[in-house]
């Protein structure tokens, strides 16, 4: 298909960003008064709000695991968050995409220690522009922190693409229905582990290459926006050793 | 009752007799209440209002469908609210269920029963084409009192709706409608630019509880948890009641009735103050 807007111009983007610029991202944190941890999220026209609940008993009990805790993240998209009214509920989209979140969250929790726990994880999509995934991860990774869950690190995520045979970081609306490929990453900033790998369209061995570089070049970038709201609501950073 | 509600009804009902509420409030007033407009850029309409730590978000989206036939002049309005698991440990993802189900529905009474939407203007050919409006409430915090916190969001959602009537997907859906239905021409002509939905003065509802003969108005989480009966009042500018509602197993005299319409009259004053203000009025 050949798209009838033009996605580059002067070598800048429709929006204005450079090819490996990030849309502006906002972050709160501890939004809610019941969830034990919450953070509201602005990523360009995104707008995610998470909250965690939990460690607490799983229930229905045959989804107890006597070893370790399970994680339930649940990404849901608000009726009125896109274009044409969604109706409300999960569909096969947001079933899929609550389980890849929901396994890569798992891997950075320390699951052993709450066997038969639950910690649950509500993702809502408010407002929603290309990329809801990729700010959902990284606000539900946020929340845990504010609900005090033992984490390795604190996972995070962001999305490369391919735009008009170019590789650009964080597709944008318009970039993401008409651009050639989308790659949404989420990783462990620490060890550089990948967490969630999707990609959809058409890419080269090559290109997906300098793609997912780049893809995980924005991930430390916002994981450095991340560690900053949450040292600006619970102070400063534990003296390095 | 269960261990805690128990402890926390001993608690309240003994600050009670001594003239207090557990928040510092009179039993009159409200908490503080904050209304934010504008906050969805992908909805027609979008309104936050905060109760206290109650958190509600309203999302009116706009589309075109059939009229229902027994009302065939009309446009459609329907009212969906979600009590969705970010909102509190208690509430379960899957299909609405009963709480979410009289929640959308006790919003929707208030808005169609008192007429607020002009829905005879949503007509855009008569018996096949309308407006529908679509009412989207999400509980985002749940520290009580949702009912008067999301008839507020809607409201203040639909006080600045705009119709996208130009938006490229509606000109391109009306051209293709005006081949079938000619007469949309006068309908177009007369609707050039996108308009706010035609809406009349609002009533506003007040939620009392009583427990232990005591009457709290806008009942906090644990209030309501205790709470014997409760009572919504909607009242309009002229402090006329224009729907009530009784809910819980309790019972009230015609004492208390008359004292909590003339508290919700008075709050109902200040809170549409508030509405107007927040949406430019």
């Amino acid at each position: 298909m050949k798209p009838e807007v033009k996605l580059f111009e002067n070598g800048k983007r429709l929006d204005g960003r450079k090819p490996h610029d990030l849309r502006k991202i906002k972050i709160e944190v501890g939004v809610l008064h019941r969830a034990e941890g919450s953070c509201y999220l602005e990523w360009g026209g995104n707008k995610v709000i998470a909250a965690v609940y939990g460690p607490r008993e799983a229930v229905p009990r045959h989804t107890q695991n006597p070893l370790k805790a399970i994680v339930n993240a649940r990404y849901n998209m608000a009726a009125f968050s896109v274009d044409d009214r969604k109706r409300p509920g999960p569909d096969r989209r947001s079933t899929e995409i609550s389980k890849v979140i929901s396994e890569a969250l798992a891997h950075v929790i320390l699951v052993e220690r709450f066997p038969r726990a639950s910690i649950d994880v509500s993702i809502e999509i408010l407002d929603a522009e290309a990329g809801t995934r990729c700010a959902g991860i990284t606000a539900a990774a946020i929340a845990l922190v504010d609900a005090g869950i033992p984490m390795k690190d604190i996972p995070v995520a962001c999305a490369a693409g391919k735009i008009e045979g170019q590789i650009v970081l964080d597709l944008g609306k318009e970039e993401d229905n008409l651009g050639d490929a989308d790659l949404p990453v989420a990783i462990s900033p620490r060890t550089g582990e990948v967490l969630l790998l999707q990609m959809d369209g058409h890419l080269t061995q090559e290109e997906f290459e300098k793609a997912f570089d780049l893809a995980v070049k924005g991930c430390h970038t916002v994981s450095e926006l991340q560690k900053k709201a949450i040292l600006e609501k619970y102070g400063s950073m534990p003296e390095a050793e | 009752m269960p261990i805690t509600p128990s402890i926390k009804r001993d608690y309240l009902v003994n600050l009670a007799k001594q003239g207090k509420r557990a928040d510092g409030r009179e039993f009159n007033e409200y908490r503080k209440i904050e209304i934010e407009t504008g906050v969805i850029s992908k909805a027609e309409g979008s309104a936050k209002v905060k109760i206290g730590n109650t958190q509600v978000l309203a999302g009116i989206k706009m589309d075109i469908g059939e009229p229902y036939p027994d009302t065939p002049n009309e446009g459609v309005m329907m009212t969906a609210a979600e009590l969705i698991p970010l909102a509190s440990p208690d509430f379960e993802a899957g299909p609405p269920d009963k709480k979410s189900i009289e929640l959308a529905r006790v919003v929707d009474r208030g808005i169609r029963e008192s007429k607020i939407v002009d829905v005879e203007k949503l007509c855009i050919v008569p018996r096949e084409k309308v407006w529908m409006i679509f009412i989207d409430i999400h509980i985002l915090d749940y520290d009580g009192n949702l009912f008067d916190a999301a008839s507020l969001a809607a409201l203040a959602a639909l006080e600045t709706t705009k119709v996208p009537i130009e938006s490229e997907r509606f000109k391109s859906l009306l051209k293709k409608l005006q081949e079938k239905f000619p007469t949309i021409e006068k309908y177009l002509n007369d609707h050039p630019k996108d308009f706010s939905l035609p809406l009349s003065e609002p009533p506003i509802s007040c939620t009392s509880v009583k427990f232990n003969d005591v009457i709290a108005m806008d009942p906090s989480l644990d209030e309501e948890e205790i709470a014997e009966t409760r009572l919504t009042v909607a009242t309009d500018k002229n402090g006329h009641i224009r729907a009530m509602q009784k809910g819980l197993s309790g019972s009230f005299t015609k004492e208390e009735i008359k004292k909590v319409i003339k508290a919700s009259i008075d709050n109902g004053k200040k809170i549409r103050e508030k509405l107007y203000k927040s949406v430019g009025k």
